[in-house]
């Protein structure tokens, strides 16, 4: 609050400021690009090419919001209500994935009944059709084109 | 600050109306308290924005979570150079946005206006983008849920290949081998026939006559059978058997892109392909709505400039504004790496 111009109601950001802060947002966009070339599964962390494709995305959010959207210069109070956000969507995410990664499809082997049903229904259908070759050699036509 | 300046216009505030600038409220105390309530204001707005968002991350990281293979198969139809081009697009456009509010805070307003057109050609220049690679998905039959690529007998797909099967798969890879050479054909008979002499040998004359558009099935059955009578057998048959290769021909041109197979003739998609896709509209689609509502609000604001609305004083809107042009900005920011650079 106190860079303010004369007789002006908020900061004021220089545009050589914006300028470099585009450069530098282009420049990361460059580096996300080439760094998903490259695997990172050498550390044997699955998921590293995502986590490094992210943390550039979270730079360059944080440069955005600071410089472009103000947040440097703003009440703090502001910056308060843009990370909570965050953390709420961190939250949603993560319990979602909590959620996911505890379900066991496969707790009770075999198949519900339904689809046993199902399954048996296409297996009598496989044995008909290889019963009759005319009959697939036309369904293979179809499916050709 | 706020306060000191309240307690200070207070005395006289009120009571004299003329005091007031034309921008400000009345229930405010004065331009700075009217502006940071308005920024409160949008912000909060775009929190909800973020959280509705959030809800579509939520869905991509569940479906990815479940099942990474298809996000490793479906991010290879999307082009990174769009990807990255719009992204380049609207680091930029946001950039100028944000000179146009740093420009305004100066009261260059002609400037203001050059900076905000630019902004909104960024915002074109993105949907443009946007309709490129959408109507190349759509043509390609790439398309969310159930329109995703009409299978013409899905329940084919669930057989078990049996031995004919095999045999027709192996006679389709054949019939493929054989197709890669149709430009050379193509090319050969097209160098031939202009130099064929008036009494060149018959065989060629079919195909010269009819031309390659009426080089149809039944056309070539009737022709061959006429042709029977004084041709040998081997030679209908070289007719007859450059017929698949012609077709080919006629609908492909040369130095035709070579695409990835299509998801459907393609035995390693994975199950349920489609997901990939539906994640990829909803997100982007959203986005692209989003997009468009920030275009028409910088169309107001230059209108609002230009009829001299805004000065170094009052130039809220064009703040307000920015901020909104930032957010969609940064949620591209996300969507880039996490559907191009899988």
């Amino acid at each position: 609050m106190s860079n303010h111009e004369h007789g002006a109601v908020d900061h004021i950001v220089p545009l050589k400021m914006l300028v470099g802060t585009c450069a530098a947002l282009l420049f990361l966009t460059a580096v996300t690009v080439w760094v998903a070339e490259l695997d990172f599964n050498i550390m044997n962390i699955p998921s590293m090419n995502l986590i490094v494709a992210l943390s550039v995305a979270t730079v360059k959010v944080l440069i955005v919001s600071m410089i472009f959207m103000h947040l440097r210069w703003d009440r703090s109070f502001i910056g308060f209500i843009f990370v909570m956000s965050c953390i709420l969507v961190f939250l949603f995410i993560g319990f979602a994935l909590t959620d996911t990664s505890e379900n066991l499809p496969n707790i009770i082997p075999g198949n519900t009944p339904d689809v046993q049903l199902k399954l048996d229904a296409l297996e009598a259908t496989a044995a008909q059709v290889a019963a009759s070759p005319a009959e697939s050699a036309s369904q293979g036509d179809g499916a050709d084109r | 600050m706020t306060q000191i300046d309240a307690g200070m216009t207070h005395d006289h505030g009120h009571d004299d109306h003329h005091d007031h600038p034309a921008h400000l409220g009345h229930h405010w105390e004065d331009s700075t308290q009217q502006f940071e309530a308005g920024k409160l204001g949008m912000w909060l707005f775009l929190t909800t924005e973020i959280l509705l968002f959030g809800g579509l991350f939520v869905a991509y990281a569940v479906w990815r979570a479940n099942h990474p293979e298809i996000f490793l198969y479906g991010s290879q139809f999307l082009d990174t150079f769009w990807g990255g081009l719009n992204t380049c697009v609207l680091l930029i456009s946001s950039m100028t946005m944000a000179m146009a509010v740093t420009l305004a805070a100066r009261g260059k307003m002609v400037a203001v206006t050059i900076c905000l057109i630019l902004t909104l050609l960024g915002a074109g220049g993105f949907m443009v983008i946007k309709y490129i690679e959408y109507t190349h998905k759509f043509h390609e039959g790439l398309l969310p849920g159930m329109a995703f690529y009409e299978e013409p007998s899905a329940s084919y797909m669930w057989l078990p290949l049996d031995e004919q099967g095999r045999e027709a798969e192996a006679e389709a890879a054949l019939l493929a081998e054989q197709e890669s050479a149709a430009f050379a054909v193509k090319s050969q008979r097209e160098s031939e026939m202009p130099a064929a002499p008036a009494d060149a040998e018959v065989w060629t004359q079919p195909a010269a006559a009819t031309g390659p558009e009426g080089f149809t099935d039944s056309k070539l059955k009737v022709e061959t059978s006429e042709l029977r009578m004084f041709l040998p057998d081997s030679v209908i048959a070289k007719v007859e058997d450059a017929k698949p290769l012609l077709e080919y021909a006629e609908n492909h041109s040369p130095g035709e892109d070579i695409h990835l197979a299509h998801p459907l003739q393609d035995p390693e998609r994975p199950v349920n392909a489609q997901k990939f896709f539906t994640i990829y509209f909803l997100m982007t689609g959203l986005h692209g709505v989003h997009v468009i509502v920030g275009g028409i609000v910088i169309v107001w604001l230059i209108i609002l400039t230009m009829i001299g609305r805004f000065s170094r004083e009052y130039y809220t809107p064009i703040d307000l504004g920015g901020l909104y042009w930032h957010i969609v900005d940064v949620i591209w920011i996300f969507l880039f790496p996490l559907f191009y650079l899988i």
